[in-house]
């Protein structure tokens, strides 16, 4: 038996860690919309935090209950997952020796149970005070991100962003598979506004250098832009259904649904002028189960889209060119955006649908300064690389490389799919006509040249028709547009079984 | 007041409305031709149309200003 003093002292300890920091940080938070770490946990689980680990962590020390973090085990939607969550209520969450010390053990424990791990972000990086307890050694805040990157594709990694996430710290959402921002609280940087007025002279205030609008929409370090605390924990429990709970398993099914209801059929979404634009996303309604698109990277290189979703109860990841941004062209960020997005689809056996309109990777002299095709070869080694079931559907056109990073015949997809009325070539007629008869055209009196050059391309067009290629094996079906939703749900399923290994060696040397 | 800006290289193909003329926000503005697609440039805010900057046929490169909009 315990005596009375040992009783009421640790009556007093468990009082402390429930509640946290000073009353004047809680008051603080609520000002800024934030939520009290403990009940950040209460929304995103379903019935709150089933385990907790290291509560007493420097208990000792008076002020620094759970020693600013809070590990443990919860269930979202009956699963198990793993969680760590900064407590900005002490030292603004600041790391420790603790802290760091937990935030490893919980990765391990994650690791063991083959579960999900959720990093709930808000702290102001390193106490400077303990930096050599929790800094450079072997279970530093080091060994934080090496078991990061050594968890990376074996358990789904999500990143919730309510506050600061400062200097070394930042790099727990970059090792991160999705990351998720409350905008006007979340921030990511390097060294701090004031440090840079210091080191570099520049006065900047800290939304414009990193706030999550810039992440979200011109970094591409955050992925999804919340505007509440509410909203990304609710985010972060949809996403989590997409997945399994490690790479060993497949995605659950969940019950089939419909399309939304619409009075557009997909014949009348795709313009019949080639070169028009039209909103891929009408067309991604109808072929998805209805309010199953959860997306990635909405604000960021909005010429491609990638989201996951459902078609008739299956998780799948959706990729698929935006004619009405940018033309639906492929950029630098753009590659880069739908390279991690199939990485991260193929690593837990999210089978991907390419959805092609794609006139081609941007060309001009800004783009090749930007090495658009270093990161055009990211796309296209991620895309090759992956072995889960892929699905290439030619929407309308591709041309160009872009038939190839859209997971083009020659890569392997389990079968190329054209709608009738879509093109393939290396390049469009007005392109094609253009680059092979300019002197022609130059030397034909002026009133000749309109009808020569239409005449050619009608033949460029005959020569690159779908069912000109239908018939050579190069593409493997042509469907009527308003076919693709069966023809999706029948690929799907006949494709279930497919295990690939993609090839045997140490392993491939990435495009950077 | 704001300003339209491209949002990549190209020709401006179509100039979409008239200085003086009310715009709303995510209206089309300006239709661009590039990679031999119409790209059309929408409003980001809503508001009169001050000034119409570049004139059908022009190249443009990315960024640059399109229509000003007060």
């Amino acid at each position: 038996m315990a005596d009375i003093s040992t009783e009421s002292k640790h009556q007093e300890y468990k009082e402390m860690i429930s509640k946290g920091g000073h009353e004047k940080y809680h008051t603080k938070n609520k000002e800024q919309g934030k939520l009290f770490v403990r009940d950040r946990l209460k929304l995103l689980f379903d019935e709150g935090l089933q385990v907790e680990d290291g509560a007493f962590a420097n208990i000792l020390a008076g002020d620094l209950p759970a020693d600013g973090v809070v590990t443990g085990i919860g269930k979202i939607h009956g699963r198990t997952v793993c969680v760590m969550a900064n407590d900005s209520t002490i030292k603004a969450g600041s790391w420790g020796a603790r802290t760091v010390e937990k935030i490893i053990r919980i990765q391990e424990t994650a690791e063991k149970l083959g579960v999900p791990l959720l990093y709930l972000v808000d702290s102001a990086g390193a106490r400077i005070t303990d930096q050599i307890e929790m800094f450079p050694g072997r279970r530093g805040a080091g060994r934080i991100f090496y078991n990061q990157v050594k968890l990376s594709g074996r358990i789904p990694q999500i990143c919730l962003l309510f506050g600061p996430s400062a200097a070394g710290g930042a790099y727990i959402p970059a090792f991160c598979d999705v990351v998720v921002m409350v905008e006007g609280n979340a921030s990511m940087y390097l060294g701090s506004p004031r440090m840079a007025e210091m080191v570099i002279g520049e006065k900047v205030d800290l939304e414009t250098m990193g706030g999550a609008k810039m992440h979200c929409s011109v970094s591409g370090c955050g992925d999804v832009l919340a505007r509440t605390e509410e909203e990304a924990i609710t985010y972060a429990r949809q996403y989590i259904s997409y997945f399994p709970d490690n790479f060993k398993n497949k995605p659950k099914m969940e019950a089939p649904k419909l399309p939304a209801p619409s009075e557009k059929s997909i014949e009348d979404i795709i313009p019949s002028n080639q070169n028009a634009a039209f909103n891929m996303y009408d067309l991604i309604d109808r072929i998805i189960d209805e309010d199953s698109f959860s997306e990635v990277k909405r604000l960021f290189a909005a010429e491609i889209i990638t989201g996951f979703a459902r078609i008739n109860g299956q998780s799948v990841g959706i990729i698929a060119n935006q004619p009405r941004v940018k033309g639906g062209v492929l950029f630098h960020d753009s590659a880069d955006k739908a390279a991690k997005f199939i990485s991260l689809c193929d690593a837990f056996h999210i089978p991907l649908i390419f959805l092609a309109d794609v006139p081609g990777f941007m060309i001009g002299t800004q783009v090749e300064r930007l090495g658009i095709i270093r990161h055009g070869a990211k796309m296209i080694f991620a895309m090759s690389e992956a072995t889960v079931p892929k699905i290439s559907v030619i929407v309308r056109k591709a041309y160009g490389a872009g038939l190839y990073a859209m997971a083009g015949p020659a890569f392997e997809p389990d079968v190329c799919i054209a709608l009738t009325g879509a093109q393939i070539a290396v390049m469009g007629p007005e392109a094609a006509v253009n680059a092979v008869y300019a002197n022609k055209i130059a030397a034909l009196p002026k009133e000749e040249q309109a009808t020569f050059i239409e005449e050619r391309r009608n033949e460029y067009r005959k020569e690159i028709d779908v069912h000109r290629l239908a018939s050579e094996l190069i593409i493997d079906d042509v469907i009527e547009p308003n076919e693709l939703r069966a023809a999706l749900e029948n690929r799907l399923d006949a494709y279930k079984s497919k295990e690939l290994i993609f090839t045997e060696r140490k392993h491939g040397v990435r495009p950077v | 007041m704001t300003i339209v800006k491209a949002s990549m290289a190209g020709t401006v193909w179509k100039i979409l409305v008239n200085e003086g003329e009310e715009v709303a926000a995510g209206q089309d503005v300006v239709i661009l031709e590039s990679m031999k697609m119409e790209i059309p440039i929408a409003a980001e805010e809503g508001g009169t149309v001050k000034r119409v900057i570049v004139a059908e046929g022009d190249f443009i490169n990315v960024d640059d200003n399109l229509v000003e909009i007060e």
